[in-house]
């Protein structure tokens, strides 16, 4: 089953509603494409919204990690919004968890960006 | 049950699936079928991309067996090889923030055993699961 993403806007901050997997070759390069083309466009405050994302591989997590550092090296920030449990273990013992900005509500969440 | 498949992403999905019908005949709990399929799963992708490149000249073997008291699950490849202890540590603070190098470490956080063998050329991975232990790994 490949990823579902979509896009919306809420107080200048771009939400991806992700759902599926998050996998080599499916998922991963969805993902890499989408936040390539919201940088492209100037969006830089990005919120990963992964609450239907039941199941993310090695591949799918390093593409988490290089789209963190790719927004965070172009001065913008990303965020991520509802682990599901699968997922919040899978961050934890990658000893991720610490590293990203994870938000369960989106309402907290989309407050926490900074505001220029 | 052995399988030889081509290099391709279909394979890595076949032989996932595979082992997640396997631990779930034997009966392990739904986290721990998660872990087991997505520990095979990394292996598998292991040997289609890294192994062997996605070239369709080589193939990845995948063997499933329960033998009552282990779930075995051997993956090889026709690469070039790996030694394990080459490979970076995925926890270490300077490789953290890198965006891939994490398979065989959730490998080897996930099944009880890993076992590493240089066919020359190629490499199989061994993984087995001991039933009726506890769980492993998140």
């Amino acid at each position: 089953m490949s990823m579902k993403i979509s896009t919306r806007q809420v107080d200048g901050v771009t939400i991806l509603d992700l759902g599926g997997r998050i996998t080599l070759g499916e998922g991963s390069v969805q993902l890499r494409d989408s936040v390539r083309d919201l940088l492209a466009k100037g969006q830089k405050k990005i919120l990963l919204n992964l609450g239907e994302v039941n199941y993310i591989d090695s591949s799918g997590i390093g593409e988490l990690v290089s789209a963190y550092t790719t927004v965070r090296n172009q001065g913008g920030e990303l965020k991520l919004l509802n682990l599901t449990r699968k997922v919040h273990d899978l961050l934890q013992i990658t000893k991720l968890y610490t590293v990203f900005d994870v938000k369960d509500d989106e309402a907290s969440a989309i407050a926490s960006y900074a505001h220029a | 049950m052995t399988y030889t498949l081509d290099s391709s992403l279909d394979s890595v999905n076949k032989v996932e699936q595979t082992a997640e019908q396997l631990a779930r005949k034997a009966g392990v709990d739904e986290d721990e079928i998660f872990r087991i399929s997505m520990a095979v799963r990394e292996a598998a992708v292991n040997a289609v991309l890294h192994g062997n490149a996605y070239d369709p000249e080589k193939r990845m073997t995948a063997s499933f067996e329960n033998t009552g008291s282990s779930l075995v699950i051997r993956i090889t490849d026709e690469g070039k090889g790996l030694d394990p202890a080459t490979l970076p540590d995925p926890l270490a603070p300077e490789n953290l923030l890198r965006g891939s190098g994490r398979g065989i470490f959730l490998i080897r956080s996930f099944m009880d055993e890993v076992h590493f063998k240089q066919l020359h050329p190629g490499t199989e991975l061994t993984l087995i699961k001991h039933l009726g232990t506890a769980p492993t790994g998140a």
